[in-house]
């Protein structure tokens, strides 16, 4: 025995386990590595058979996401020469830069929308969960399966009465029209969450705190908020996954000021077929909001700060 | 620092009725010790008087103010969880901190930090001030639960066996610390307690609690020497009184089925024979235990005793206590 203890793994079963993550990881990156490195590609390398594994870096995609272009005549651009580094990009193929494209609208879109739905339904998710857990409501039983229920048909199954709802209400192609259908299909999932979680705070700390002179309201925001942290980091990331992605209500219920980049993506149309590496860029950029606020919740994610202070 | 009043107040949780009537007064100054079994409800009646419980009837006064409608933070009270509760996101420094910083008492920042040094020293937590509350052992989560209360100047501080997971050590400190605050600051406390030198050293009233009742309420002595009752009277006392039948020994009076016989009421030398079966040297004490007729019972005797099992020792009682058949003292 060279002092390995039992729970300890040896660096041998270490070594194995470092292999399947890191080859595990590579299988599943590999479509988001593609991606990243087709937004990197000229139109032509992106569409070549075999496809390319080594190419020429160009941020063609890129430009061609941001702008709308025109092609102009030899005399033109012969008369005109190009003022900036993204302007050379597109003179290559004989076009000029004529403004910039909706790319930049849309994805703002998405933020607002998406961040905006992930904090009503967070907010109004840890606000109802606190109650279901804490106090005696009549029906809570029957209450919480009404709010489970809005979630066992596929939400786009009643697309059509929300079309028709949304277009008589106003509320077609509105940001906040997106917002209160993203924060209504998110909030029973974020209840159900969020109670779960704060089920596990045990009740002796607020009921110390309103013994050490705070409201229910204050022990609420001192104790039961920070302690509940976890849950509602996960739960906001969750609901920010489903509004961020989501397609099919976005295709159906927006078409202009509120268009969120998703429907928007699979527009992009370049010269001569799609322009795969303009929507490469554009799925790489979308990807990015997500990633950040992941790995910004991440900290609370893997907390467990309740462990350990109540005696059971 | 308060006087608090109980009249009749009741509270049942559903079909289960958990305090009966109970009616206490905790004079200002008082250090009330409840005792009884688990389950006796002592804890309710803890959580009525903080607050964190509505009774269904009866009267709280604190302060000679009726409080049934305020809030636990109104009636000024601390209370000392038997679960601790500390605040786990919180160092050891802000949770002694965390009651002077109610919009309550709203209490400047110096003050607190003086408050917190204080308490931390009397309760030997100067060194973790700076600690996770998770980041400590059980009694040093037990002491920064009893500095919560401490740090506080209220009506009545509610203890909820708050030495229980100390060691003996420690407890005996806080025990003499806690009669110190007491003594000091004249400070009001009711006191939940299974632990009889907790009990008979540091209250002025002990209150016997049974299923939710009041059955006795006297001074530490009046619950030893005075029992109203059988049950009160296994309360106190170690060894345990012994409860034999009456007619064990002449003289029981009429109505008794039952003599109580503590250590002191049991005269070794004269009376009946009875057979010693196991002896135990304490150090302090030594434990007899003998049969008599069958009956088992447990007395104390000279602590370097020559006796052994299978000897005999003649017993007769001497100004024992008579229960009758319900348990109910009689003279």
């Amino acid at each position: 025995m060279s002092g390995y203890s039992i729970t300890e793994p040896s660096p041998r079963q270490k070594w194995i386990a470092g292999v399947l993550v890191i080859g595990y990881a590579l299988v599943t990156l590999m479509p988001l590595l593609w991606i990243l490195a087709t937004g990197f590609k000229s139109s032509s390398d992106a569409i070549a058979y075999p496809p390319k594994v080594t190419f020429d870096l160009t941020l063609e995609g890129y430009v061609n996401l941001f702008t709308t272009q025109t092609r102009q005549t030899p005399e033109y651009l012969a008369e005109h020469p190009p003022q900036t580094w993204y302007e050379e990009i597109v003179r290559d193929k004989g076009m000029v830069i004529a403004g910039p494209s909706r790319f930049g609208e849309r994805f703002l879109n998405s933020t607002i929308i998406g961040f905006g739905s992930t904090f009503l339904s967070v907010f109004l998710g840890t606000l109802a969960a606190y109650a279901f857990s804490r106090f005696r409501v009549p029906i809570k039983d029957d209450l919480l399966f009404f709010i489970l229920s809005t979630r066992m048909m596929p939400p786009i199954a009643v697309a059509i009465p929300i079309f028709l709802m949304f277009r008589s209400v106003g509320l077609s192609d509105t940001h906040t029209g997106m917002i209160l259908l993203y924060t209504a299909v998110n909030l029973s999932l974020s209840v159900w969450l969020l109670k779960g979680f704060i089920d596990e705070i045990p009740r002796e700390y607020e009921e110390a705190a309103l013994i050490d002179g705070y409201t229910r309201f204050q022990a609420f925001y001192k104790v039961v908020l920070p302690q509940a942290a976890t849950g509602i980091a996960s739960t906001a990331i969750f609901c920010l996954i489903f509004a961020w992605n989501e397609y099919a209500f976005a295709v159906l219920l927006t078409s202009g000021t509120a268009q969120t980049a998703p429907p928007f993506i699979p527009t992009i149309i370049g010269v001569g077929g799609q322009d795969w590496p303009a929507v490469a860029a554009g799925a790489t950029i979308f990807l990015v909001p997500v990633m950040v606020f992941t790995i910004l919740l991440r900290r609370h994610l893997l907390r467990g700060i309740t462990f350990g202070a109540v005696r059971k | 620092m308060a006087e608090v009043i109980l009249r009749d107040v009741t509270k049942a949780f559903g079909a289960t009725l958990a305090v009966d009537r109970l009616s206490m007064t905790i004079e200002d100054g008082g250090f009330v010790v409840l005792l009884g079994p688990t389950g006796a409800d002592k804890t309710t009646t803890l959580r009525l008087i903080s607050g964190l419980e509505r009774p269904d009837g009866g009267e709280i006064r604190i302060d000679g103010r009726a409080v049934i409608d305020e809030t636990p933070a109104q009636r000024d009270v601390a209370m000392v969880f038997q679960q601790y509760s500390l605040y786990p996101h919180m160092t050891v420094r802000e949770n002694l901190a965390f009651p002077l910083r109610s919009p309550i008492l709203r209490t400047p920042e110096d003050r607190i930090e003086q408050k917190v040094r204080e308490v931390a020293e009397v309760l030997r937590i100067s060194g973790k001030l700076n600690n996770r509350a998770t980041a400590l052992s059980g009694g040093e989560m037990q002491r920064v639960s009893i500095g919560r209360a401490l740090v506080r100047d209220p009506a009545i501080y509610l203890m909820d066996e708050p030495l229980s997971s100390l060691d003996a050590k420690l407890r005996g400190e806080l025990r003499l610390e806690l009669k110190r605050i007491h003594a000091g600051l004249g400070a009001t406390l009711l006191y939940v307690t299974h632990d009889q030198v907790e009990a008979m050293t540091m209250a002025t009233r002990v209150g016997v609690m049974d299923e939710g009742r009041l059955v006795q309420f006297g001074s530490p002595r009046e619950i030893y020497e005075d029992p109203v009752s059988l049950y009160v009277a296994g309360r106190l006392g170690l060894p345990r009184i012994n409860a034999l039948p009456a007619d064990l020994f002449a003289g029981a009076p009429s109505g008794a089925s039952t003599i109580g016989l503590r250590p002191e009421h049991i005269q070794q030398g004269e009376g009946r024979p009875s057979t010693v079966t196991r002896v135990e040297h304490l150090g302090d004490q030594t434990r007899l235990h003998l049969t008599l007729d069958g009956h088992a019972l447990v007395t104390l005797t000279e602590v370097h005793t020559k006796l052994e099992p299978g000897d005999t020792v003649n017993i007769q009682p001497r100004s024992a206590l008579y229960f009758d058949a319900a348990g109910n003292r009689t003279r």
